[in-house]
């Protein structure tokens, strides 16, 4: 099971966090900012793989990481996940990302907060991997958009200022 | 810069205030976002940024409390808020907002709602039950994206108690149309299943559905369900490996649509998922396994190495097939991916076959040898993390000749290492080795101080402990050695005390001051004195914490006989005597009346007394005559404070009952559903709960301090066993080093020309690999074989689950799995020889392999068979059918075994145990063996619990109406008798309450004898596995054990309740809370309420207190005395169930019984 999926740049300022397990407020800004410690440590040239951490940590979990550019991906996830199936997975994110937004950039992750929400909860679900595609990823992501197009142009067509937007 | 953050704040207010108004959507949030955004770039400090989100939040709470704000205006502040909440900043004014947006919101808005609160809220949030009704109406809406986004939330986030509102309609979409929905509906029943499982038990039948569905996405999804069932209990699910198989080789073959494919490989994320699924299921199991061989084989071919995700099917491929039933051609193949891995280029590769190194080292350490080069190298990775997976192989491989070199790298990393989890788990490790395979003493006494120093406080409490008790046990070796351990920590510890202690950890002080006081008269010339001034000038030192210093006073309380001590002791005694803490003044006026009065010194503090010799009257005796006289004078007698406490309350506490009882007989739903306030019994079970933790910490205090922790039980026998096993090992060892092959290492070290870096890598490897040559592999198996270890102690529980299935004597040492993998067949044929001469049938075992066959189900594989052996041992599908039997025998069921009551009786299938190297055992001969008072209880079948070629066990399960007995029964199988038969039960959940038999001097040969162990459950759990050992000797000074596990059901300990109705009326309404469920009725003739109670009356033991109109009540209790009670009715085609307990697990694991019992009836 993945237990949380963080993204944060090389200073720590996270960009999206996303607990699959509850813990408290402040729990997940430590682990936000102890996830950030150790992975920002590490150099290039290392595996992707931490164990350790005291609060993710214990002994079953480990943190899978990607950096891109300013951004790192984390995952952190038990031990029924395969170590590289995970790494590929946050490829497939980031190149979905990448298709959504079009040359996807730090920016954009802060912007739109709330899309990138909706295509990782199309990715996965509950902690559970739900969708490895990438086409299908976006094909779903996009019914929604669509939807909520009609939806706004149905409701509002007098504002229209507000509908581009929205778009 | 500060000037323009001025001025963006100032300029933020009136931004905002912009927006409140309608129609000003050209102020977008993404450009209020943005702002907000903008600005916090901007900022240089912590403190600024905390000033501009609060700030911000004062707005967003002015906005949403504002009842002119739109819900599409709502939307862009709830992305806002999810922003403030994401850098650490509480919103919780919005939480309910956020519900709000989802329920009124459009389709677009509603989304943010949902998001917000799945990201704001938790499973036990209270609004989160606002948020149900929502859910509902979401999941009936024919708009496929509402119902998308509700089981999305639900999978997220659901309250446990409200699942079953939902619960139907959830189901329903496992039918529908679309497949995204399926797929969604697939993975919230699995998240219902992590948190309630109970709650999905009935449509399990609606997951094999799903397994077959016709769109491989909800196929997939289905496996996450299954993957997680078969971690739990993969016995029941064994027979759908045939579809899983085939559901992989269709994948493998590029069966699926090419949409599935990802770099061109065919699903590999199913892939994976059915890899482990498998590995699961063919664990342990031959049969199942073979099935699953082909299939392997394939995805282990089709797998090229050409892409990251093509690795990662390989490694669950190669996990897979060292999990299963071993088969030598796929563990060739196998070994050489591992190797791949290993030297490959790409760090995350090498990790990952370092990983895979660790599990595979212990079945073949031949592969460690083989990549040594490798593994030196990555123990000087500047990857830290590569670093740690390599000591981890190294901890697997370690034995007594490569410990040192092994060790002093986990030292040399733990200096240099600072994250708390890894020193921990390094540190443990670390004192395992020193303390299995310590050369000498002098090493292990230094390795353990570097242990403590570097653990420091993180280090598990159970080391320094086991280490004390070590030193003050001995461990079996000779008396003059055992001193001479002793003499070295003193001088050590001496040492130590004398340069600065500033920087020692309190746990290692306390070690110190113990092994001080204790032992410090071992050494000749030193004086107490001595020894006891500079205990007191730790004493005075700042950072010593009062904990240790009563460690240190009780040490020196020790030493205080001595006449120079005396006035020290007088001295020290004096300043701590007005201490505020009350134990520390305690021990201070302690140690000033034994400082001054020798021949009390001599009585309580004897030296180098045995740990036995200390008699605790823990009854207080001696204070009877105190009592008598106090209470003759008129004191009120004692009541325990749990008394006093309810007392109290039944004095304050309101009356809820009604005056007269006229409840059961009109026990409605409605008034059963009713919440009561917790009320007495519950109150005072979690008060007794607290006396005990009063008795005991009263009684420390006369215990003398440290000496408490060394009870008194068993020790004794123990030693000898003990000493036998060193003999053992003196036995074994000096046959190693004269073994005809040496191992790869020194064959290494013959190669060419190297230059001086690589020799020292050489030098390096010889001395960490020394001892891992297949010819030895009994020792490599060091881990398993308790021969080779050090020091050793029975009571450990650790030793029993780490430590090998049976020792054997050095004669027969030969035959292992891992010398057939290498074909050496000189020793094979030695070895079949060997145990031919001897007269012996192979029935021992050892190695990984058969060992873990062993825990699966007790019986003896053949690995005569394996080894070509010609010995009539035993036929394999004889075996392979007893095997199948007994698990199913144990079935939680008591089908026949509550029956079966008469004990001597054989009208259940006799079955016979063909023993090796025995006679038929059969069961009634088995029966016959128990004692009378056993005969007459019910109980199960007897089962084959483990043996080997001279004991057998077997067990079974007597419900006696106050405990469950656990009933071993030992049996001699060979020509000789055994001795010193000892047997120890160890399982954490259950109480042990009585036993009886468990040392045994002599059994006789071909003779048997019982012990029972009257087992509680006192916290309900639906299944436990109980573990044990039976230690014997049958050949003198050779000590051997025998393993064995057995699975006890929730239902074993459930005994029937008998009440009358008024007693069980009030007893309900003692316990507040409940549980609800629906079962199924058995429908047959008669009325289906009588014929599902009494069904479960017969298969659970629950007594059925009245039966009225469509309702049932029905009690049982939980050994030893926790109560449920349950209240039935039939409804709507079901039977709906509260029960109530004073347990809060215990309704729940009742259930699952209830349902499973329903099911299958």
């Amino acid at each position: 099971m993945i237990k949380a999926i963080l993204i944060f740049n090389n200073h720590g300022k996270p960009r999206l966090s996303k607990f699959y397990e509850h813990y408290s407020e402040d729990t997940e800004q430590q682990i936000i900012r102890e996830t950030f410690h150790l992975v920002s440590k590490r150099d290039e040239n290392v595996c992707n793989f931490l164990e350790g951490g005291m609060l993710i940590g214990g002994s079953d979990n480990k943190l899978i990481y990607r950096h891109y550019a300013t951004l790192y991906f984390v995952f952190c996830v038990d031990s029924s996940e395969s170590e590289l199936g995970i790494l590929d997975l946050i490829q497939v994110f980031v190149e979905t990302l990448d298709k959504c937004f079009e040359n996807v950039c730090e920016l954009d992750l802060i912007f739109h907060v709330d899309k990138v929400h909706h295509i990782l909860s199309e990715m996965v679900m509950g902690g559970m991997v739900l969708e490895t595609n990438m086409n299908e990823i976006i094909t779903h992501v996009d019914a929604q958009n669509k939807m909520e197009k009609s939806e706004v142009r149905a409701a509002s067509e007098a504002r229209v200022l507000s509908i581009i937007i929205l778009i | 810069m500060s000037d323009v953050v001025e001025k963006t704040l100032t300029a933020l207010p009136s931004l905002l205030s912009l927006d409140s108004q309608s129609g000003a959507g050209k102020l977008s949030s993404t450009s209020k976002l943005g702002g907000l955004i903008r600005s916090i770039t901007e900022l240089t400090s912590k403190h600024e940024e905390e000033k501009l989100i609060n700030r911000e939040l004062a707005a967003i709470k002015e906005q949403v409390s504002s009842p002119n704000t739109s819900m599409r205006q709502m939307k862009e502040i709830m992305v806002r808020a999810i922003y403030c909440e994401m850098l650490g900043y509480e919103a919780s004014f919005s939480y309910i907002h956020a519900i709000k947006l989802a329920q009124q919101g459009s389709a677009i808005e509603k989304r943010v709602g949902y998001l917000a609160v799945s990201l704001f809220l938790n499973e036990s949030h209270d609004l989160l039950l606002l948020l149900v009704n929502t859910v509902l109406k979401d999941l009936q809406s024919t708009n496929l994206i509402e119902v998308c986004m509700a089981l999305t939330v639900v999978s997220q986030l659901f309250p446990k108690d409200m699942i079953p509102a939902i619960l139907p309609l959830v189901e329903e979409k496992l039918t529908n149309p679309k497949e995204i929905i399926r797929r969604k509906a697939v993975l919230a029943l699995h998240k219902f299943y992590l948190i309630a499982p109970n709650q999905v038990q009935h449509i399990h039948s609606k997951f094999r559905k799903a397994l077959c569905d016709k769109d491989p996405g909800v196929m997939t999804a289905s496996l996450h369900i299954y993957l997680q069932l078969i971690k739990e209990n993969p016995d029941s699910y064994k027979d759908l490996t045939g579809s899983f198989v085939a559901i992989l080789r269709q994948v493998v073959g590029g069966k699926l649509p090419v949409d599935f494919n990802y770099h061109n490989v065919p699903a590999p994320w199913l892939q994976i998922q059915l890899l482990r699924i498998l590995s699961l299921l063919g664990k342990d199991d031959q049969s199942t396994s073979e099935l699953m061989y082909e299939v392997l084989d394939e995805s282990l071919r089709r797998a090229e190495m050409n892409h990251n995700i093509t690795y990662a099917i390989l490694y669950e491929c190669v996990k897979a097939i060292y999990t299963i039933y071993p088969k030598s051609e796929l563990l060739e193949k196998a070994a050489k991916c591992i190797g791949n891995f290993v030297v490959s280029p790409k760090i995350n590769l090498k990790y990952l076959g370092l990983k895979a190194l660790t599990y595979v080292v212990q079945q073949d350490a031949s592969l460690a040898l083989q990549h040594q080069m490798t593994i030196i190298e990555c123990l000087d990775h500047s990857d830290s993390i590569i670093k740690r997976e390599t000591l981890e192989v190294l901890f697997r491989i370690t034995n007594v000749k490569n410990v040192a070199v092994i060790v002093e790298k986990m030292l040399d990393f733990l200096k240099l290492c600072n994250d708390d989890y890894t020193i921990i788990d390094l540190v443990g490790k670390v004192a395992e080795l020193a303390e299995k395979y310590s050369p000498n003493n002098e090493w292990f006494i230094q390795t353990m101080n570097v242990v403590f120093s570097l653990g420091g406080e993180l280090m598990h409490p159970d080391i320094p402990n086991n280490f004390l008790r070590l030193l003050a046990q001995g461990f079996g070796s000779e008396e003059e050695e055992q001193q001479q351990l002793r003499v070295f920590a003193v001088d050590s510890y001496l040492t130590l005390l004398e340069s600065d202690t500033a920087h020692l950890p309190q746990r290692f002080l306390q070690v110190i001051s113990w092994a001080l006081g204790e032992f410090s008269y071992l050494k000749d010339g030193l004086e107490p004195c001595k020894v006891t001034k500079l205990l007191a000038k730790l004493l005075d030192e700042r950072n010593v914490t009062s904990e240790s210093r009563s460690w240190i006073l009780s040490a020196m309380a020790k030493l205080s006989a001595g006449p120079g001590a005396a006035a020290l002791a007088l001295q020290v005694s004096e300043r701590y005597s007005s201490s505020l803490d009350t134990v520390l003044r305690q021990q201070a006026l302690e140690l000033l009346h034994l400082s001054q009065d020798p021949e009390l010194h001599a009585r309580v503090l004897p030296h180098g007394a045995a740990w036995d010799s200390f008699e605790v009257d823990s009854s207080l005796s001696f204070l009877d005559s105190f009592v008598s006289e106090a209470l003759s004078q008129g004191a009120a007698p004692y009541k325990a404070p749990h008394q006093r406490q309810e007392e109290l309350r039944q004095e304050k506490a309101l009356s809820l009952e009604p005056y007269s009882i006229s409840l059961p007989v009109s026990l409605s739903s409605c008034s059963i559903t009713d919440r009561q306030s917790p009320t007495l019994l519950s109150m005072s079970s979690s008060l007794s709960g607290n006396s005990n933790e009063l008795k005991a910490g009263s009684s420390t205090l006369k215990l003398e301090g440290v000496k408490r922790v060394w009870g008194k039980e068993g020790y004794l026998h123990q030693q000898d066993a003990v000493e036998e096993a060193a003999q053992v090992e003196e036995a074994a060892t000096p046959a190693l080093p004269l073994s005809p092959q040496q191992g790869g290492a020194e064959s290494q070290q013959t190669h060419g020309d190297l230059t001086v870096v690589e020799q020292e890598k050489q030098k390096l490897a010889s001395s960490l690999f020394v001892g891992l040559g297949s010819q030895n592999s009994t020792f490599l198996m060091g881990k398993s074989d308790s021969t080779s270890q050090q020091f050793r102690r029975k009571t450990r529980a650790a030793d029993s689950t780490s430590s090998g299935v049976s020792e054997r004597s050095s004669s027969s040492s030969h035959s292992s799995c891992s010398d057939f993998l290498h074909n050496n067949l000189l020793e094979d044929s030695q070895n079949s020889l060997n145990t031919q001469k001897i007269g012996v049938s192979n029935g021992t075992h050892e190695g990984p392999v058969t060992q873990s066959f062993q825990t699966a189900n007790g019986i003896p594989e053949e690995d005569g068979e394996e080894l070509g052996n010609p010995l009539p041992v035993i036929v394999d599908s004889d075996v392979a059918s007893i095997g199948t039997e007994t698990s199913k025998e144990t079935s939680p069921f008591l089908d026949a075994g509550m029956v079966l009551v008469q004990p001597c009786s054989p009208q259940t299938e006799l079955r016979d145990f063909v023993q090796p190297g025995s006679s038929g055992i059969t069961q009634t001969s088995l029966r016959s063996q128990f004692p009378p008072e056993l005969s007459q209880l019910p109980h199960s079948d007897i089962s084959l619990l483990s043996s080997d070629h001279s004991l057998s066990l077997s067990a079974c399960r007597a419900y006696r109406d106050d405990a469950l007995l656990f009933v071993i029964i030992l049996s001699n199988c060979s020509q000789s008798s055994t001795n010193g038969l000892s047997v120890q039960l160890d399982c954490k959940q259950l109480k042990v309450a009585s036993l009886r038999g468990n040392a045994l001097e002599n059994l006789p040969a071909h003779s048997m004898s019982v012990c029972w162990y009257a087992l509680l459950m006192e916290e309900p759990h639906t299944q436990v596995t109980v573990a044990g050992s039976v230690s014997y000797r049958a050949v003198p000074g050779h000590t051997q054990t025998l393993q064995f596990t057995d699975k006890l059901f929730l239902t074993d300990f459930i005994r029937p309740l008998t009440l009358s109705t008024e007693e069980y009326g009030k007893l309900w309404l003692s316990f507040s809370q409940d549980v609800r469920q629906n079962l199924k009725l058995i429908q047959g003739e008669g009325d289906p309420l009588r014929a599902t109670l009494s069904a479960l009356k017969e298969q659970l033991q629950l007594h059925i207190v009245d039966i009225i109109g469509s309702e049932g009540i029905v009690a049982c209790r939980l050994l030893p005395d926790s109560p449920c009670l349950l209240h039935c009715r039939i409804h709507g085609g079901s039977l709906a169930v509260w029960l109530r307990s004073p347990l809060l697990s215990l309704p729940d694991c009742l259930l699952y019984y209830c349902q499973k019992t329903l099911e299958e009836c």
